[in-house]
């Protein structure tokens, strides 16, 4: 699966599932401070992540995620 | 030194017959029902299909998806009843209230429907998928937490859990912080979500509930002889108190004064109410006592009248040793004929149909009222409202637990 390809489920996956703006969303974006995801929200990002790609995200894996474009980089690398 | 008195200046609510104070009232008055059959869930294995349920309320349109997607029903519904409230106050909801401001609110089962969710997960999925928001969603103080964050009310804070007279006992209780002085301004009422499968289903098995399936709208229909349990509501209902004096010197609109409360255990049975209702007899004469009201003031009696056999048979029996001879001729009504038993959240929509009635000099029947019942002869003011000068009124609350909340409310 190619980068773009994954931005592009994750990006659908924060619209439908977690209801966050599409106008929001960019690899850019900050996960906490533009996309308002708190810390109990990231245990769901994990979750819906784990699901829609099939794949295990540990806490530590997690640590150094920031962005949108970081937690896609992180997912192409375990698909 | 006398008391601090207490006023109410504003209201909101969302219930089964409306989504505001206004058309509540004005369906009150006719004599609606907003009981019927249940739509938010397939009630095929369910020995109940209706319910109150709150119509014509999407929360993501309130509050918006990312938003309503973390917080239980129980809690939509207060965030948008405290809303109203507070605009009908004149207080400013778009800047934080502050620590001068606490809030008090009750609520049977908190969020159920949360609780509900995440085990079915749990069962389908295992740990591993449970919402990680379960738990901020289904303990019993969210919805006094999140209205608390939405408006930034940071004085003290209380979540009642008193089964049916929970909201009661918040209006009680947020009295006498006023009165104590604790803070001039308390947001109380109370909130309830639990028109859900599983519980339905666990309040059926108790029989508790009408199964009058046939005939939604006349399932609920307190003290006639042909009443066969309550019928499960959602929603909620919150009030702004205050202390008079911060009122009238911010030229405050007053519904009325909330002058009397009694709260007592019965200590006896978890469901049902002890002989004669005892301990509900207690409540009311402390709430007549704290308001400094002989009985004889009293105008009207908003009734707990659940439609449950035992409930409608022992209040009849309390209210006539509190009221004596004169309890025959005193007027009462139970609206929970109309928006089924709001659970946590009727005491506070009682409150408010108590504060309307004073202000509109009207009374709202008892619906379904039609086969009398030799053990509850009162005065129910059955099927029609009435016009009445009503300048006293007492609201009855009692709850699973033994819990008895008693209120009186002045016009003046």
């Amino acid at each position: 699966m190619e980068v773009n390809e994954v931005f592009e489920k994750v990006k659908s996956l924060f619209i439908e599932d977690l209801g966050i703006d599409e106008s929001k969303i960019s690899m850019e974006s900050k996960l906490e401070e533009d996309l308002e995801i708190d810390s109990l929200g990231i245990v769901e990002v994990v979750m819906a992540f784990e699901d829609e790609f099939d794949i295990e995200i540990d806490d530590e894996e997690l640590a150094d995620v920031k962005t949108v474009g970081e937690a896609v980089k992180l997912l192409h690398s375990k698909i | 030194m006398s008391k601090r008195r207490v006023v109410v200046t504003g209201i909101g609510t969302i219930n089964p017959l409306a989504n505001n104070v206004e058309n509540s009232w004005s369906n009150l008055i006719s004599g609606k029902s907003g009981i019927d059959n249940i739509t938010s869930f397939d009630t095929t294995n369910l020995p109940v299909k209706f319910a109150g349920e709150v119509k014509d309320f999407d929360a993501n349109d309130y509050m918006g998806k990312q938003h309503a997607r973390k917080l239980d029903r129980s809690a939509h519904l207060s965030i948008f009843a405290a809303e109203q409230a507070l605009l009908d106050a004149g207080l400013d909801t778009e800047s934080r209230l502050g620590d001068e401001v606490g809030i008090v609110l009750g609520t049977g089962i908190g969020g159920i429907g949360a609780t509900e969710d995440a085990v079915r997960i749990y069962d389908t999925r295992g740990p591993s998928r449970i919402n990680p928001l379960a738990i901020t969603q289904l303990m019993p103080n969210s919805s006094t937490g999140q209205v608390a964050i939405r408006f930034g009310i940071e004085g003290p804070s209380l979540t009642i859990t008193t089964a049916c007279a929970a909201s009661a006992n918040s209006v009680g209780e947020a009295k006498n912080l006023i009165e104590r002085g604790v803070v001039n301004t308390v947001v109380a009422g109370g909130t309830e979500s639990g028109t859900t499968p599983m519980t339905i289903g666990a309040f059926a098995q108790i029989r508790a509930l009408s199964t009058n399936n046939e005939s939604p709208k006349e399932a609920c229909r307190p003290f006639d002889k042909n009443r066969d349990g309550f019928v499960m509501a959602e929603g909620s209902t919150i009030l702004v108190l205050e202390n008079e004096e911060t009122a009238k010197k911010r030229g405050a609109k007053i519904y009325g004064y909330v002058d009397g409360y009694g709260s007592t255990t019965d200590a006896y049975h978890i469901t049902a109410p002890s002989e004669g209702g005892e301990g509900a007899v207690r409540a009311m004469k402390k709430a007549l006592e704290d308001a400094g009201v002989n009985k004889e003031e009293i105008n009207y009696i908003n009734a707990h009248g659940t439609s449950t056999p035992i409930n409608d048979k022992n209040e009849t029996m309390a209210i006539k040793s509190v009221f004596g001879e004169i309890a025959k001729s005193t007027t009462i009504s139970s609206t929970k004929s109309m928006t089924g038993h709001l659970l946590g959240g009727a005491g506070a929509f009682e409150a408010m149909v108590s504060l309307l009635v004073m202000q509109n000099n009207k009374v709202p029947p008892t619906i379904n009222l039609t086969t009398a019942d030799d053990e509850c002869d009162l005065n129910y003011t059955p099927n029609v409202s009435i016009d009445l000068e009503v300048n006293k009124v007492m609201s009855n609350s009692f709850g699973f637990g033994g819990h008895n909340g008693v209120l009186v409310f002045s016009k003046n």
